[in-house]
């Protein structure tokens, strides 16, 4: 008989059943298996019904995180032989509802996301015309914001973070790393607008620095980084609002 | 009870946000709807790799872009379609770092530009190595600025809506409610990717089904040149993750299993030493088109240069010498994937690569406005056939062409949809209800079936690498066409086991199935009529190219016997057929 190993799946079907479920299925155990391919395994050869999300399955199309023994993984990224022999408990991602099996709502996110403006914006008539080229971006400016932008939206970091266990309005790491890689690009003025959201009672000032959703991060990010220097940007604008109420931020 | 938007867009890849966005900029009066079966920021465009080709150095051209581009397609390109798309790239990518893509840049501030396969000067703008990533991210972010873009995230399109002989709309699957709902439209733009899910492997996410061009093809819309299939020279073997080409381009080189650069036995030119200061030469050696490399893999193979493995054949992609800070700065997702998924370090150990499925060069037929032979039907991207990439696309072309051909589409289904407001709603509502319950009786409450969904998928998957791989034949196209009318005859047979209407995805991977059993087949027919070998389409029962009788797109056409082959005439309008050149010219 050739090796196995037990995963234990979160199973909640909201028209079958009132309460979650955990059911067990034994897969052959291949050591250059992830995670995600043992649950392929289980849709496609032993139980059709159970629903999840995945496509990439190389850690970039952010679909496939999930709870593996208590902690947020991208499947595509956490392999058996990290956890083989013992047993791999697979759940969906903390602190979001969840809808079916291992699929939770991400509506939320996009909501939180879509809050933080995240795209270019210019002060009227400063727009570049396409005729005049690209702006210039030195790989140092690049280097400000560059990490911030690497987000794959996985949830990984919301599932990590106590705050938003707590309290789902707040906004959360990755929406505000995503708002913060739009303040520190060169390209960008609008981060008086994003202060509305990024530096409300929601926004950066919940948060407690724990810093579990950089240790989370699969991509490096450091949520928790961005929001230490929104903070530490919103105070200094408060000091020269304070100190210098006539003179424009800069 | 029906939606109602001016324009629904079908995909919310690199394609149909910016289809999206130029509808929204066009007329901000139009209500857009992007129906995508998953988050936008999943979509395939994701894991696009090295780059996105246009013109920005001073000693190229449009007319290099062009050469390079038509050269690569073996003379099946459309050459006004290259030109529009060669002219019109620079200011898309332009626009592209407005919205704030973060380009990779020279230490002057300006954007930088690398050399890719087939390219006699270097015109591929990256962002790393993760340049579909950091596209669709600035596409999405900036298209939730819009509000008169409403996105269906979720919704699983079935079923394209004609009434009057005009598209007026799709049904879609709710995903959380297993609803079908009717979202209709004076214009549809399809733009759902390609269909690398045909094959056992592939660098394609679990997504690529092909979806756009199955509910094309169902209601009477050509497929053209379905039978040329990309396979990319270098995937990692097992997963089939791709390792991109930009590490050729850096300096990356190919060798057998005794360390010889082998690809010099196949005329594709003479090697210089990594030392030497003009390596990599451009359209030489590595830097030849992917499908002459993944032809000197199978040749190479036969000839026992590959190296035997778990997973197959091998061979390996050397980028040591590169160093590790170059690799760290110019291909750091190179090195990741390779740790994660091949178990080494590329700046001490070569890579395992081998070809895989890539892309899908065929798709449903357009003009170079994305309008299809359907009056309200457009599409855009890689489900979409201008054509630009005829027999074999070049590297970093894919990118680009889903910027200039989604605008394009979204401006022409604009006008389209501004001109045919008046929608025959009724009949429409009618279709949607009758896909609802073709939904529930075929599959939902469908009892009795004992085949598997991954059974039927995995034989489709294998019997299309038998018979439609690098090298085909009459008779293995012909064993795979039979196979295939056994799958789908089996399918009808098919296993259902989930009754539930929330998220339910043994309903979605038995619809995808659905989808590709009849691209599948399109795919050999097309194949098993052209009887020649041009670009990836080799037939070793008719290794010549022919231009006299095959300087022609294939179109596949659904029937009710099967599959009808049609022909159109390829463009051209400045440079007639040559032999095709690589290395020879270089050195």
């Amino acid at each position: 008989m050739a090796q196995t190993i037990e995963l234990e799946i979160f199973r909640y079907r909201p028209e079958q059943e009132s309460e979650p479920t955990l059911q067990s299925y034994e897969v052959p155990y291949n050591e250059e298996w992830v995670v995600l391919d043992a649950i392929n395994y289980i849709k496609d050869e032993i139980d059709g019904t159970l629903s999840y999300r995945w496509s990439c399955r190389m850690g970039v199309c952010g679909s496939c995180g999930m709870m593996v023994n208590g902690v947020p993984r991208l499947t595509c990224a956490a392999f058996l032989k990290e956890y083989y022999p013992r047993k791999i408990l697979v759940e969906p991602l903390d602190g979001f509802p969840v809808e079916r099996d291992l699929v939770t709502d991400m509506d939320m996110f996009v909501a939180k996301l879509t809050s933080v403006s995240p795209w270019i914006i210019r002060n009227e008539g400063e727009e570049k015309p396409l005729e005049e080229g690209t702006y210039l971006q030195s790989p140092g400016e690049l280097a400000e914001y560059k990490h911030y932008s690497m987000c794959i939206n996985c949830m990984l970091c919301y599932a990590a973070c106590p705050v938003f266990a707590l309290d789902t309005n707040f906004l959360g790491p990755a929406a505000i790393a995503i708002g913060q890689r739009y303040n520190m690009d060169s390209r960008d003025q609008g981060r008086d607008q994003r202060q509305e959201v990024i530096a409300s009672h929601d926004g950066i000032w919940h948060c407690t620095l724990v810093g579990e959703c950089s240790t989370v991060c699969p991509k490096d990010v450091d949520p928790a980084g961005a929001i230490q220097r929104a903070k530490l940007s919103s105070t200094t604008d408060y000091f020269k609002d304070l100190l210098m109420p006539w003179g424009r931020r800069t | 009870m029906s939606l109602r938007h001016d324009i629904v867009i079908v995909g919310g890849g690199g394609a149909g946000l910016r289809a999206a966005i130029a509808i929204a900029e066009t007329d901000p009066s139009l209500s857009v709807a992007v129906v995508s079966k998953v988050y936008p920021m999943r979509s395939h465009t994701v894991a696009a790799e090295g780059g996105a080709a246009a013109v920005v150095k001073e000693n190229d051209s449009f007319d290099d872009h062009f050469k390079d581009t038509v050269g690569g397609s073996d003379w099946l390109a459309d050459q006004d379609a290259v030109e529009l798309f060669v002219e019109t790239a620079p200011a898309e990518m332009i626009q592209l770092e407005h919205w704030g893509c973060p380009w990779s840049r020279e230490p002057d501030g300006s954007v930088a530009v690398r050399p890719f396969g087939g390219m006699n000067i270097e015109r591929t703008w990256f962002a790393d190595d993760k340049t579909g990533f950091h596209m669709l991210h600035a596409l999405y972010q900036t298209s939730l600025k819009y509000s008169p873009i409403t996105a269906y995230n979720e919704w699983f399109a079935t079923k394209v809506l004609v009434e009057n002989g005009r598209c007026q709309g799709v049904a879609a699957l709710d995903l959380m409610t297993g609803k079908v709902e009717t979202v209709l439209a004076g214009a549809v733009i399809m733009c759902t990717g390609g269909a690398g899910k045909l094959f056992p492997f592939t660098t394609n996410g679990a997504i690529k089904t092909g979806d756009g061009m199955a509910m094309a093809y169902r209601v009477g819309v050509g497929l053209k040149d379905m039978e040329f299939i990309q396979y990319h020279p270098t995937g990692l073997p097992g997963t089939g993750i791709l390792i991109t080409e930009a590490a050729r381009g850096e300096g990356g080189i190919m060798v057998n299993k005794d360390g010889y650069r082998y690809l010099q036995d196949y005329d594709l030119g003479t090697p210089l030493e990594i030392t030497d200061p003009n390596h990599p030469v451009k359209k030489s050696m590595e830097l030849g088109p992917r499908d002459r490399l993944s032809q000197a893999f199978i040749k190479e193979r036969d000839k026992g240069g590959t190296i035997a493995t778990d997973h197959g054949p091998v061979v390996y992609l050397d980028i040591r010498h590169l160093g590790k800070k170059t690799i760290n700065k110019k291909l750091p997702f190179v090195r990741e994937l390779a740790k994660n998924y091949a178990g080494i370090d590329p700046v001490y150990v070569p890579i395992p690569v081998r070809p895989v499925v890539h892309y899908i060069m065929g798709g449903i037929d357009t003009d170079i406005n994305g309008a299809t032979q359907l009056p309200g039907l457009f599409a855009a991207g890689e489900t979409a056939c201008v054509s630009i990439n005829g027999a074999n696309r070049l590297g970093s072309n894919s990118l680009t062409e889903l910027l200039v051909f989604g605008a394009r589409a979204g401006e022409a289904a604009a006008a389209f949809a501004t001109a045919n407001a008046d929608l025959d709603v009724a009949a429409l509502e009618a279709q949607g209800a009758d896909e609802q319950q073709r939904i529930a009786r075929d599959f939902i409450n469908k009892h009795g079936g004992t085949e598997r969904i991954a059974t039927l998928r995995r034989e489709m998957q294998e019997t299309m690498e038998d018979g439609g791989g690098i090298y085909r034949t009459e008779a293995t196209l012909r064993a795979t066409s039979e196979k295939l009318v056994e799958l789908r005859e089996r399918f009808a047979n098919l296993l259902i086991e989930d009754r539930s209407l929330t998220f339910n995805t043994e309903l979605t991977s038995a619809l995808e199935l659905d989808f590709m059993l009849d691209l599948a087949l399109a795919v050999a027919h097309s194949g098993l009529a052209r009887t020649e070998s041009r670009g990836s389409h080799q037939r070793t029962d008719y290794p010549q190219r022919d231009d006299a009788n095959f300087l022609k797109h294939s179109l596949a056409f659904k029937t009710e016997d099967g599959v009808r082959i049609d022909y159109k005439d390829v463009v051209i309008t400045k440079w007639p057929p040559e032999e095709r050149v690589y290395g020879r010219q270089a050195n």
